[in-house]
């Protein structure tokens, strides 16, 4: 390898270079932005005001407010306007508290072609904290492939021209620390950033985020998979950002308070210790333990979310995938993180592709990816799975985009949408995991009919019905997308509520701001709409404060204090009102603000970026009422097969309206309950609007951007413009 | 490996243990930054110490192998390496790691016997106890060294 890595390095050339005094973080912010621009190769740095942390927070804030300067309502995802920001948030990098490592991504994504957020683990965000900057922000397109790296020691930024790196995310993050590390010791202190050919390729462009494990010596990586990032960044040309901080102590982030600190982790870490092993297992099992949770409650997506389990699921539990990882030892993408939910499997042999027979590594796989490629696509074969997370990694490519779109397109080759002939050759048939691996690899490559699934389910629903006259309703219908995003791995029929938390999240279907299938469906916690609008207010307000300051959201509810459920009536134990006092206890800490002592002032400042956030997607065209349209399949049975397959439950429910199932044929019931449960869901959108503020075209009100203090002169003029 | 033990029988509850443990480790004699610390056992007349027994148990939960044992089987806290996350304080089986405000990184009993002479009722002393099985972080680190 080293001779390659010489020949490699021979090849640099640093276009741009940038010299900074590298600064102390305080109170959990750097007090700059970094700003790169890849086509002019200029470097510089912004500062952060109080008003800007009084406002955005952080993460998530900080990259929609840089985004919003940035670009205009024309920007689309590969004009060399369009950024790709990164910022972790206050808390970030903290290392007492679990789950405080966390990144956040934006840009304008090629699946939804309005803002996106995603977020993801591993050490950038805190690294790139320490070395300096509260958020990279990263503009234009190179000529020519290209590096950046941050060097928070020295104090240097570079624009490196890298033309000798593998292009693909297995080989890649392991020559960057043989590139950028100095000595062995060094290679912990550094992070990446890459994509794949994959991402080239496809509209689902994922980023690798690594983190160097100590024990086993190599790289790790996880994912910001959601809406294309990742082919944002690949069509910039860079190949790679880069983070070096050697030097990463409990006190790196500067808390106000770090007497407070010990004793607020402390105590979590103990309630993790107690209460994991009796809980979720977490540490044991990372997300994996879901499956058969969701299989039990007719939640797994089944054959393109027309089934919520399959008699095969037990070939997709914890069990199964138990036997591949190594160790024995719980991971945690940042120091810290006892929940711990990484998992390696470090001896793994593809069984087809460019690393077919070879041992390699992978982490995962996460309950989505195992949801998303495994059932959703019929293929409960545990080996598969890992082999399509690989190269999904490999290549760049979100795993949630990639098994939804997959799904879709092999429910079209069973209705005779596809054949053989359209898709060359292959049997899209559900349960075809050998399809599945060559479509993948065909996003690798760039050919066949792996680049008609790589541009995500709208794409191809227009591409169907134009090229093979395929009914538009019924691709509607069964295209599991919203706002051009695919959704998540959760089937939502029988939730009316999380049928809006998925319709009704700022960047499409995704389930990090809210997840209330159980409450709703299951426990019956929120009966009334007014219940579900409340519920769709305080979760996603609540969620998103995670992503202003660099939080994981599982320590949050994956784990509880003993007396939560005895100590607070259902709906309250719901909050888990004792983990939510602690992060008012961390954030108080870390900022030293005083004024943040209620959980109404968390809600507040999320509040502000997500309304925000709806008002860029208003700016960039959308964000309106019928942008908040979803797929019938995601409300109720859109075929005979899925209504008989459990017309008990839907007989059951038109006898509650009033229609008496008896005698009638299956089409009438359906056409019944699709009427009944499209006017509920319109229900549910009025009651929604109404508790955010917003008119019943899903607007932001003058009165409510005022009241969040985000009444900027161009938000204003552009409300005004919507409102008339 | 060799292990600070207690004899409840023989405690007074004076405490001088853990004032010359915080004065020889941190300069000042403070309870709160003592490696050990004894505190009344329930119902009995007798006292208990909470202090580290060398399980090792740390070692596996420590994200950046800054604890590991020395070489008579002492699990110590390599201070450059630790991140102060305190998951060893959180996850130490007998809560025998601690931290205090005034540091990052946590502390615990490295049986250095101050306390032992320090104890006038001779309830502690330091013994030469079996090894214990090694954990998964020493196995790791063991078999990468004979390959190498």
């Amino acid at each position: 390898m080293t001779n390659t890595i010489e020949k490699t390095r021979a090849a640099h050339k640093v276009l741009a270079e940038f010299h900074y005094e590298p600064r102390k973080v305080q109170r959990g912010y750097a007090g700059q932005t970094l700003y790169v621009n890849v086509s002019d190769n200029a470097i510089g740095s912004k500062p952060v005001d109080e008003k800007m942390k009084h406002t955005f927070i952080g993460g998530r804030g900080f990259g929609l407010w840089l985004l919003w300067n940035a670009v205009s309502g024309n920007t689309r995802w590969n004009d060399p306007g369009n950024e790709v920001i990164l910022s972790s948030g206050p808390i970030g990098g903290t290392t007492v508290y679990p789950g405080a490592g966390k990144s956040i991504v934006v840009s304008i994504s090629p699946l939804t072609a309005t803002v996106i957020d995603s977020n993801v683990g591993g050490h950038f965000g805190p690294l790139l904290k320490f070395a300096g900057w509260d958020a990279i922000e990263v503009q234009g397109q190179a000529d020519k492939e290209v590096i950046v790296f941050v060097d928070g020691n020295k104090g240097l930024v570079q624009i490196i021209a890298a033309p000798e790196e593998a292009n693909e995310s297995y080989v890649l993050p392991e020559q960057i620390l043989e590139l950028f590390a100095e000595t062995a010791d060094e290679k912990k202190g550094i992070s990446s950033i890459s994509t794949g050919p994959g991402a080239g390729h496809t509209f689902m462009g994922c980023l690798n985020v690594s983190f160097y494990d100590v024990r086993r010596k190599f790289v790790r990586l996880k994912q910001a998979g959601r809406g294309g990032i990742g082919t944002v960044l690949h069509h910039k040309k860079v190949k790679a950002l880069v983070v070096k901080y050697v030097g990463v102590k409990g006190n790196s982030n500067g808390p106000a308070d770090w007497s407070e600190l010990t004793k607020v982790g402390r105590r979590m870490h103990r309630e993790i210790y107690e209460q994991d092993p009796i809980m979720n297992d977490m540490r044991s099992n990372g997300t994996t333990y879901l499956v058969s949770i969701m299989n039990d409650f007719d939640l797994l997506p089944v054959h393109n979310f027309r089934y919520g389990s399959h008699p095969q699921a037990a070939k997709l539990y914890n069990t199964e995938f138990r036997k591949y990882w190594s160790l024995g030892i719980p991971d945690g993408c940042w120091y810290g993180c006892t929940l711990a939910c990484s998992r390696c499997v470090e001896r793994f042999q593809p069984r087809t592709g460019p690393y077919k027979g070879q041992w390699v590594h992978v982490d995962g796989p996460e309950y989505e990816t195992i949801a998303a490629i495994g059932s959703n696509c019929g293929i409960f074969d545990a080996h598969a799975v890992l082999e399509g997370n690989f190269y999904c990694d490999v290549y760049g490519i979100d795993t949630i985009s990639f098994g939804t779109a997959l799904a879709f397109a092999m429910e079209c080759y069973e209705e005779g949408i596809l054949n053989k002939e359209r898709t060359n050759g292959l049997e899209l048939h559900f349960g075809n995991a050998e399809a599945l691996l060559e479509v993948l690899h065909q996003m690798g490559r760039g050919e066949g009919f792996g680049t008609i699934v790589g541009q995500g389910v709208r794409r191809m629903k227009q591409i169907f019905a134009e090229k093979y006259g395929a009914a538009p309703q019924f691709l509607q219908d069964i295209g599991m997308e919203c706002k051009g995003l695919e959704y998540s791995e959760y089937v939502t029929k029988e939730s009316v509520a999380q049928q809006g938390g998925y319709g009704l999240a700022n960047k499409g279907p995704q389930h990090d701001e809210a997840w209330l299938i159980f409450m709703d469906a299951v426990t019956k916690q929120i009966p009334t709409f007014e219940d579900k609008a409340e519920a769709l207010h305080y979760f996603p307000m609540f969620r998103t404060w995670f992503s202003l300051n660099g939080l994981c959201k599982l320590p949050w509810n994956d784990v509880e204090p003993a007396d939560n459920k005895r100590k607070y009536e259902p709906r309250m134990a719901a909050r888990v009102p004792e983990h939510v006092n602690n992060y008012i206890r961390l954030f108080s800490a870390v900022t030293g603000r005083r004024d943040v002592k209620e959980p109404e002032d968390l809600i507040r400042m999320s509040e502000a970026v997500y309304n925000f956030q709806r008002i860029f997607n208003l700016k960039m065209g959308y964000g309106t009422r019928e942008h908040d349209a979803i797929p019938y399949r995601s409300m109720g049975p859109v075929t005979v097969e899925e209504y008989e397959s459990r017309a008990e439950r839907y007989d059951q429910q038109l006898r509650e309206i009033g229609f008496e199932p008896e005698g009638k044929s299956t089409a009438e019931k359906m056409a019944a309950l699709r009427k009944h449960r499209e006017q509920r869901y319109e229900s549910l959108i009025d009651a929604v609007y109404k508790r955010r503020g917003w008119t019943p075209e899903g607007i932001p009100t003058l009165e409510t951007v005022k009241r969040l203090g985000i009444d900027y002169p161009d938000v204003v003029a552009l409300l005004k413009k919507h409102l008339k | 490996m060799k292990v600070l033990v207690f004899e409840t029988e023989r405690c007074n509850g004076c405490r001088a243990c853990e004032e010359v443990c915080s004065q020889t480790w941190f300069k000042e004699a403070n309870s709160e930054k003592s490696a050990i610390r004894i505190s009344e056992a329930g119902h009995s007349n007798h006292y208990q110490a909470t202090v580290c027994n060398q399980c090792g148990e740390c070692i596996d939960v420590c994200p950046t192998l800054a604890l590991a044992r020395d070489k008579r089987g002492i699990v110590r806290i390599n201070k450059k390496l630790c991140v102060g996350c305190l998951s060893c304080v959180g996850f130490c089986p007998i809560l025998a790691m601690y931290v205090h405000a005034d540091y990052v990184v946590p502390f615990k009993c490295i049986s250095c016997a101050k306390c032992v002479e320090a104890c006038p009722t001779g309830a502690l002393s330091v013994e030469d106890l079996p090894d214990v099985e090694l954990t998964e972080t020493e196995k790791r680190i063991k078999v990468r060294e004979v390959a190498a």
